[in-house]
């Protein structure tokens, strides 16, 4: 028996010791399989039984094997309810796994359960979820960001050792820092998205939430690749292998001034300049870097993921699966089911997106915000010619109070400024935590997240700066994940 | 008709689907199938799960740049698909992905008529709607059969080069069997494996501009379509006539009563909200792929029936018949194999006129199914042209031929049908019918040349038809001195 806190560990850790022989794989998945039965932060929307963990896991020997995943409801899984937090598919169960769930579960991963999220992906705060929202661990009266909510719960909150998740404008990346754990988006393509429930296919990327780094790196390993059925997936050349760097002498980090300039907590400011000084400390250099159209990445954000969703969210109309509600003919079927099925975000975004793509209306919306897109895109080319990194606060503010947003969609979107230019851009982007800031108003610490970006399919290099600058941090959350 | 609408002439473009003979779907790996037990070939791909992605099937791209090839079209370098977004039960995501503002296959020609372009999209699920209304609204039920959704298509879409519905049938007819030849598609109308809907509006005669069109549907062959389009310009011409004007409508044409009827007014037409298909990247061929589906290509009909006119020197008419049917092209470049001494002309007007005549009175079809093979045809061609037999005699022989399959020289030698080529035997024949007919052969003589007929008919039923008609007539008008 192990007398180890396994919540003290990481999921690299929790590897080598079911690899070295120290705990054995069943006890680890019944260990956490008790966490996850604990779970009061709304963290999962569904919760496998031992049998349910295992069925469909490889029996493979080797790290990560044997350590349990949370998989954000976005994903399908063969059998086992997948709602992407919506009541139109309350109940459906996909007839197949998507192809992130076949890879950590071929690498021998079980399954602990489905995470919280808001509904469709589309949310900051976890709020959207059409069954419940879930809850900040270090501070259960906010919220833990979205729309990989849950997914950040759930690792932050000691009830999985990692999670799945996925990043739209920033759904891995913001929770992570609300949460203070890492949260690494990929760049696009890197990961196949088949299976994945689309919410604006050219800009979803699925991608780890992790305690450490060097987790991110162990799971992205297993996730990246080229997918048959995923014609856009090309995978990382060369893979992903664990980072070891301890300094960042002879790198450059590039901070957009003009981007960050307003409407930053002064707390969160302070974690930024500190992390800054840290960077500094350990040999690599600060240098301002300009993106003169990332300012209006939120604007050509809320046109484009909209009108992709407004298409990707029409296949709900209750013939085939998930719920219908009856109507007296066709088209009230349609609109019923639709009615009740879809929460009022949803519905807003499918109304935006709809509009934005209408016959006399597509060049004046998405016409002008693909070509905004087109030159984030440059700028991003134009700023990783002169720096190796472009690195920038992940949230404006640390973990908002439930309820605090919800009735301002702008202020919402707002938690998306610094994420979602990377977004559109494509790139590879983390966020680490990088100490704690009071929130406004008052109150004991929460996390602030550092978001670094690099350029596209450099993964390898991020990781590395990031494992560096993460040991200089030296930021701890065991506390709260143990739950003491 | 009155004398004011003639001075308008028609207009017509046509929009043809092709649905290709691709093993599997376009956009996964569920087999194809026609008349199968309903959604059994079907995945979450073609079933719009969530989560799911499209992967472009490889040979239908490669089937869409052989017609592309065979239509002369210019392929794009990079060709776009996109997303055509509507709501309807045989729409699984409720988005059709098909291409836009920039096409596999643009600006080529098939004959006289140019092709404004072919791209390549995915075919909806069949509806059966049970009750009497056979529609959605006032059905008791509808119902779904996904096993066709998903079916790769090239919509071919022409420019309004056409002006009458015998124009439209013969130029589809032609399109059919350039698709057919290729090998891509069963093009049959009434699986609905090739779909035409034409485009229909007139305008003054000499003017250039396009007047009001009507769209008629998916007719489910070349000949109703001719109809319906005849019946359509004519009732286009009497409303303009009549000083009424044509409403852009959708109509179908019902071949049993030669009535149209209004579908759905184009007025609430769509709005399909296109938008580039993000799960698909561009679809750029590289070289090697051109250069193989120019490869591919056989001698296409149009390019058949051009040599046949002028290099065999058969007539335009037997020469676009033969070339637009592969299977008919096929027999009779075998007919004329058999023997060289076969002159094409006389071979082609044997197969398209006696033989097929033959066959369609016998209840067949297609000539590579008969029982007749192209040597046996050609063994009673060469007799005629010899003067073995006569064209009479070959008629009634290969009538048996079709029949049974039996042997031309056999069928002559056993009914006694070789003609009489000694001119001596013949000569005392015809002297024997100038005697035997006295007061004919003597108003023959007085110049009523018409009643030579008698004489003929004499000689003919004395010879058991087995003597040349031209040749009997010589005779005869020589001992009458004429």
């Amino acid at each position: 028996m192990y007398s180890g806190d396994l919540t003290a560990a990481t999921a690299a850790e929790t590897a080598d010791l079911i690899a070295s022989g120290e705990l054995s794989a069943d006890e680890c998945l019944g260990t956490w399989i008790d966490r996850a039965a604990g779970d009061e932060l709304g963290a999962y929307l569904w919760r496998a039984s031992r049998d349910q963990a295992d069925a469909g896991t490889a029996k493979v020997g080797g790290p990560p094997s044997g350590v349990p995943i949370a998989i954000k409801d976005i994903f399908c899984t063969a059998g086992v309810p997948t709602t992407a937090a919506s009541k139109l598919l309350e109940g459906y169960r996909p007839p197949y796994d998507a192809t992130a769930v076949t890879r950590v579960r071929s690498a021998g991963l079980p399954m602990l359960g489905k995470t919280n999220m808001d509904e469709f992906a589309m949310g900051s705060s976890n709020e959207n979820s059409a069954f419940r929202p879930a809850l900040n661990p270090w501070d259960t009266g906010r919220v833990p960001g979205g729309s990989s909510g849950g997914s950040a719960a759930a690792v932050a909150g000691g009830l999985a050792p990692w999670a799945l998740g996925t990043d739209t404008g920033g759904s891995i990346r913001q929770p992570a820092a609300l949460c203070g754990i890492v949260g690494l988006k990929p760049t696009y393509g890197s990961i196949s998205r088949y299976g994945m429930i689309a919410f604006a296919s050219s800009l979803d990327q699925c991608g780890p939430l992790t305690v450490d780094v060097t987790d991110a790196a162990l799971m992205l390993g297993l996730l990246e690749g080229r997918d048959e059925m995923d014609s856009t997936s090309v995978g990382i050349e060369g893979g992903v292998t664990r980072p070891q760097s301890e300094d960042l002498s002879g790198l450059v980090f590039g901070v957009p001034g003009d981007l960050i300039a307003e409407g930053v907590d002064p707390g969160v400011k302070a974690a930024f300049e500190a992390t800054l000084g840290k960077i500094r400390d350990l040999g690599g250099r600060i240098e301002d870097v300009r993106l003169p159209h990332a300012r209006h990445g939120i604007s050509a954000y809320y046109v484009l993921a909209p009108a992709e969703a407004s298409t990707n969210l029409s296949r709900y109309d209750g013939v085939r699966y998930g719920n219908r509600s009856p109507g007296s003919n066709l088209v009230d079927m349609y609109e019923e089911t639709r009615e009740q099925g879809f929460g009022p975000e949803v519905k807003r975004r499918i109304m935006l997106g709809t509009y934005a793509l209408s016959s006399g209306y597509y060049e004046a919306y998405y016409g002008r915000a693909q070509r905004v897109r087109t030159m984030i895109v440059r700028d991003f080319d134009a700023a990783f010619e002169a720096v190796d990194f472009v690195v920038t606060p992940t949230s404006p503010s640390v973990a908002f109070e439930l309820g605090e947003k919800t009735g301002d969609p702008w202020a919402m979107y707002l938690n998306d400024l610094f994420t979602v230019p990377m977004s559109l851009a494509g790139v590879p982007a983390i966020s680490i935590p990088a100490g704690l800031a009071e929130p406004e108003g008052g109150g004991p610490g929460l996390p602030v997240g550092f978001q670094i970006a690099a350029p596209a399919f450099h993964e390898q290099k991020l990781l590395e700066a990031s494992f560096a600058l993460e040991g200089a941090i030296g930021f701890d959350g065991s506390k709260v994940r143990s739950g003491i | 008709m009155s004398g004011a609408t003639d001075e308008f002439e028609a207009v017509i473009g046509l929009e043809i689907h092709v649905q290709l003979s691709t093993e599997t779907k376009m956009f996964c790996g569920c087999r194809l199938s026609f008349g199968d037990e309903p959604n059994v070939h079907t995945c979450p791909i073609c079933l719009g799960h969530p989560g799911v992605l499209p992967v472009p099937n490889r040979r239908a791209i490669e089937y869409g740049l052989q017609i592309a090839a065979a239509l002369e079209c210019d392929v794009a370098p990079r060709s776009i698909f996109h997303r055509k977004n509507y709501f309807y039960p045989d729409n699984p995501k409720a988005y059709q992905i098909s291409q836009f503002d920039i096409p596999l296959a643009s600006n080529g020609h098939l004959g006289e008529v140019r092709i404004h372009r072919a791209h390549l999209e995915e075919d909806a699920a069949k509806m059966i709607h049970v009750g009497t209304s056979g529609r959605i609204q006032g059905s008791d039920t509808s119902l779904v059969d996904f096993n066709r959704a998903g079916t790769p298509l090239v919509e071919i879409v022409t420019e309004p080069d056409l002006t009458s519905g015998a124009q439209v049938r013969e130029w589809g007819q032609l399109l059919r069997a350039t698709v057919k030849q290729l090998g891509v598609s069963n093009v049959n109308m009434e699986e609905g494996s090739l779909r035409c809907d034409a485009n229909v509006s007139i305008r003054p005669v000499g003017s250039s501009g396009l007047g009001t069109k009507t769209e008629m549907k998916n007719m489910n062959s070349f000949r109703y379509l001719e109809r319906g389009v005849e019946a359509e310009i004519e009732r286009q011409k009497q409303l303009v006539a009549s000083g009424e004007r044509v409403v852009q409508e959708t109509l179908h044409f019902d071949p049993s009563s030669g009535e149209l009827h209004s579908l759905r007014s184009k007025e609430e037409s769509h709005d399909y909200r296109y938008m580039p298909e993000p799960d698909l990247v561009p679809l750029a061929p590289d070289t090697a792929m051109l250069d193989a589906a120019a490869a591919s290509l056989p001698e296409l009909p149009a390019a058949r029936a051009e040599r046949y006119h002028s290099e065999l020197g058969i007539q335009e008419g037997a020469a676009r018949l033969l070339s637009v049917e592969t299977e008919w092209a096929a027999f009779f470049e075998d007919v004329l194999g058999s023997d060289e001494s076969i002159e094409p002309r006389v071979a082609a007007n044997w197969v398209t006129g006696e033989f097929a005549g033959e066959l369609r009175r016998q209840g067949e079809q297609d000539p590579a199914d008969s029982r007749v093979s192209p040597k046996s045809l050609g063994n009673l061609v060469s007799m005629v042209s010899a003067n073995r037999v006569s064209h009479g005699s070959a008629k009634s022989v290969l009538e048996r031929m079709v029949a049974d399959g039996s042997d031309p020289e056999a069928i002559v030698r056993e009914q006694g049908l070789e003609q009489i080529s000694d001119t001596g035997e013949l000569q005392r024949i015809v002297d024997a019918a100038i005697e035997g007919n006295a007061k004919v052969a003597e108003q023959v003589r007085g110049g009523n040349e018409k009643a030579i007929g008698a004489l003929v008919g004499a000689v003919m039923k004395e010879t058991r038809g087995r003597a040349d008609g031209g040749e009997v007539t010589r005779l005869l008008r020589q001992s009458l001195g004429l």
